[in-house]
């Protein structure tokens, strides 16, 4: 009964988004203002049923009930209850259940914090996530039902979840990182409506700016997640491996940071209007070509499930009809939103359009090497695989282009500013940054590293930007400082940039020198390793709840001192038979012991991947930052301030759009 | 020169400078980083390159996996059911290679034919076939009895 409920719960969520695509868009074009109300209820309601829905499939998975193909599938009576939980979401069905809760908690967000908003403005928004909401229950209803059953061939057990996904990482990461997904399709329904009502100005950008820095983070967040959760999890030790589905989630957070910069100039100075439009439109675009590589099987992937041609042809339609239409729309009314603002060669927006500029041409060659083997083989010139190789030449150069600006950027002045004002602010941090970055380049193992230093070079350079801008709107002539120039929305910027400067750091230097070793160890081996000894003590058996365990122990010790005793484990799951590496690390901030085992071969050896790895941690710990710096901005006065006017009369507001 | 205009110059240069270096860029890349794919039929009548890294893929054959007793080396065999290839890796295999089971290997090969593997990915989940290990796969069906090695 209870799964036959959450799928009557997803239909009648289905025809409230109807409604919700429909009345609200027709009550805009007829200025019928009972119709436009109807939006923020409607929304809301979608978001109840889509919750009741997911509820439902939980409870389900919770209870083993095997008679759901999902549950059957991807359950196992003996998985720890939490699992069966985030199983709901490990699976095509059930993750696209997420998309649809997700984009409905964005919709009712947008409701009730957009009560500032001209009702206008409001209802076309809702109406265009609507749409998009349309799309997605309508897909998951047609192809992917969450709640179809096996009847009358019940298995006795579920088929056990893939033990890959049995960990708190993908508890969190399919959540955050559709929450940054799913989120962009707000910025996305904030440009479509500007096209539609003609309205595109600095009001507009402060509307779309906080939810577009809140989305954005979250993506930020869960891509962190995702390259933190293959470290430990996959056994290989790597954090990004450029797969084609990490593409597909780094394609809008790429776009996305170049949104978040452009809405900042339309928003202060009215200018890249039209730009940003197309930037929200593209980046939304990029969150649905991710869920088509992703949901169509058509790579070969980490992430790839086994799936039917019906669901990839789908969501291509949808998203041809998406980026088509909307593209459509944009080539008619975007003369009409472009700006006529002058600046100069020398300015903030000049600055900020090069780094718009270099984003979007990261985004380019990462859609192209990401694009270029599905593209061969559909006109059957042969099956290529693009590599990390590809990527890391042509990425790295243009992240390290984008790094000088981060630092003028901020300091320099909108509209007009000098070269000599710049040499002025940044001479002397700029020779102590050298001077910084030659002298640590030494500190490696084998004399003078020149990629680590000019990563320091390019991070200390960001960071001390950020040092410099923070005094100069600190310092005061009277002597005390002025913390309150510290905003929020500065704050949030701040802690991005040195966080971006801390993800350089951390990925060149683990990549320069990282030691990893495959080797052959029995009882009683010692190798040595990065400064480290590493013993192998003892090899045994542990029984988990779902799983029987062989574990190695190590002992690692460092100039005769012990330093960590790292336990890693190779599971054999019970249900599905499948074998898994649990890998040992022994983190600190400064570098990570990782011990992995492979395969035992032979008398009480086994195959041991042994990994020393310098700074690893500032990769996720400076994602956070960036992440957590990108939500900290919403907090800034001046957009709560819009939401106290909210007593504002909506029709005489409404009627400000032709 | 009117603002507008030089703002627009300064705009159209920027672009013109930075998608020519990004161009250079990815043709660079592309030259060296890409591979083609293979099935193992296609490798032993002798179509697959030599002087640069391919895939190759298709089943493990059974019985073929022999590892060295001191080094973490491993042979094995695979096969699309028309013709094997030998693949030599060191390191850790995937959790999910095993024999019978589909794999895709990177690597390049030497002059008797043997894939010397840099990276061996298997399938992780039980229903997941590669694509390309299914297309090069189709059509042709697994012998009653497994093929005979060489």
């Amino acid at each position: 009964m209870i799964p036959e409920l959450g799928h009557v719960a997803l239909i009648i969520a289905f025809c409230l988004a109807v409604g919700l695509a429909l009345i609200p868009m027709w009550g805009s074009m007829h200025r019928d203002v009972t119709a436009m109300n109807l939006a923020p209820t409607l929304a809301v309601a979608v978001a109840l049923f889509a919750a009741v829905a997911f509820a439902l499939l939980a409870v389900s998975f919770l209870q083993d009930d095997f008679t759901v193909a999902v549950v059957a599938a991807n359950s196992n009576s003996l998985l720890p209850p939490i699992f069966k939980f985030s199983a709901l979401w490990g699976n095509h069905e059930g993750s696209l259940l997420l998309w649809v809760l997700i984009l409905s908690g964005w919709m009712t967000a947008v409701a009730l914090f957009s009560r500032g908003l001209p009702l206008l403005m409001v209802a076309r928004v809702l109406s265009v996530m609507g749409m998009i909401a349309v799309g997605f229950l309508a897909f998951s209803l047609l192809t992917s039902n969450p709640f179809e059953r096996l009847l009358p061939n019940t298995p006795l057990d579920g088929n056990d979840l893939n033990p890959l996904l049995q960990d708190p990482g993908l508890i969190i990461h399919p959540p955050l990182l559709y929450m940054g997904y799913v989120g962009l399709s707000v910025p996305f329904a904030f440009a479509i409506a500007a096209l539609l009502g003609g309205r595109l100005d600095a009001s507009w950008a402060r509307w779309s700016r906080p939810w577009t820095n809140v989305a954005w983070g979250f993506l930020s967040l869960g891509i962190m997640l995702g390259s933190w959760w293959a470290y430990y999890e996959l056994g290989w030790g790597g954090w990004w491996f450029w797969d084609p589905v990490e593409n597909a989630s780094f394609m809008p957070w790429l776009m996305g940071a170049a949104l978040v910069h452009s809405l900042a100039v339309t928003e202060k100075r009215g200018v890249f209007r039209s730009w940003t439009v197309l930037l929200a439109i593209f980046a939304f675009s990029l969150s649905l070509l991710g869920t088509f590589l992703v949901r169509s099987g058509v790579l070969t992937s980490v992430h790839a499930f086994a799936a039917d041609p019906e669901r990839g042809l789908f969501i291509l339609i949808f998203l041809a009809l998406v980026v088509g239409g909307s593209l459509l729309l944009y080539a008619l009314r975007a003369p009409a939103v472009a700006s006529r603002v002058v600046y100069s060669a020398v300015s903030r927006e000049s600055l900020l359009m090069a780094n718009n500029l270099v984003f979007t041409v990261a985004t380019v060659v990462v859609l192209l090497g990401t694009l270029f083997p599905l593209v061969m083989d559909a006109f059957s010139l042969g099956k290529y695989s693009v590599g990390p190789p590809y990527f890391n030449a042509v990425f790295v150069p243009l992240m390290a282009l984008v790094m000088p600006f981060m630092t003028v950027g901020p300091l320099s002045r909108w509209r007009d500013d000098t070269a000599a004002r710049w040499l002025h602010e940044l001479l002397v941090p700029g020779i102590a940054i050298v001077a910084i970055a030659v002298s640590l380049g030494f500190l490696g193992k084998e004399g003078f590293n020149l990629w680590i230093a000019l990563a320091v070079l390019l991070a200390g350079w960001v960071a001390l930007g950020v040092v410099k801008d923070a005094w100069r709107r600190l310092a005061n002539p009277g002597g005390s400082l002025r913390w309150r120039s510290l905003t929020p929305s500065f704050m949030g910027m701040a802690v991005a940039h040195i966080g971006f400067a801390g993800v350089v750091l951390g990925a060149v230097v683990v990549t320069q020198q990282n030691v990893e070793r495959d080797l052959r160890m029995a009882v009683g081996d010692q190798q040595e390793l990065g400064g480290y000894r590493f013993e192998m003590v003892s090899v045994g058996q542990q029984a988990g709840p779902n799983y029987l365990a062989d574990q190695a122990v190590f002992a690692v010790t460092r100039d005769g001192q012990p330093v960590a005793t790292l336990i890693p484990e190779k599971r054999r799951y019970f249900a599905s038979g499948q074998i898994m590496t649990e890998a040992a690390i022994d983190a600190s901030i400064w570098r990570d012991l990782y011990i992995a085992l492979g395969e035992p071969i032979g008398e009480d050896a086994w195959a041991v991947r042994l990994q020393y790895k310098p700074m690893v941690r500032w990769l996720w710990l400076g994602a956070l930052m960036i992440g957590l710096g990108a939500l900290l901005t919403v907090a800034d006065r001046r957009y709560r301030t819009q939401v106290q006017r909210r007593d504002a009369p909506v029709v005489g507001v409404a009627g400000v759009a032709p | 020169m009117h603002p507008a205009r030089k703002q627009r110059l300064i705009l159209v240069s920027l672009v013109v400078v930075l998608s020519s270096a990004a161009i250079g860029l990815v043709a660079f890349a592309l030259r060296d980083n890409i591979n083609l794919f293979y099935p193992p039929a296609d490798v032993v009548a002798g179509k697959a390159p030599t002087d640069r890294s391919i895939r190759l893929g298709g089943m493990v054959v059974a019985g073929s996996i022999e590892r060295s007793n001191s080094e973490l080396d491993t042979i094995f065999w695979v096969t699309d059911y028309e013709a094997s290839v030998p693949v030599r890796y060191s390191g850790i295999l995937p959790d999910l290679f095993a024999e019978g089971e589909g794999v895709v290997a990177e690597g390049t090969l030497d002059e008797s034919g043997m894939l010397i593997a840099t990276q061996v990915l298997a399938k992780h989940d039980e229903n997941y076939m590669p694509p390309e290990v299914a297309a090069a796969l189709e059509g042709k069906t697994a012998p009653a009895e497994q093929p005979v090695l060489p």
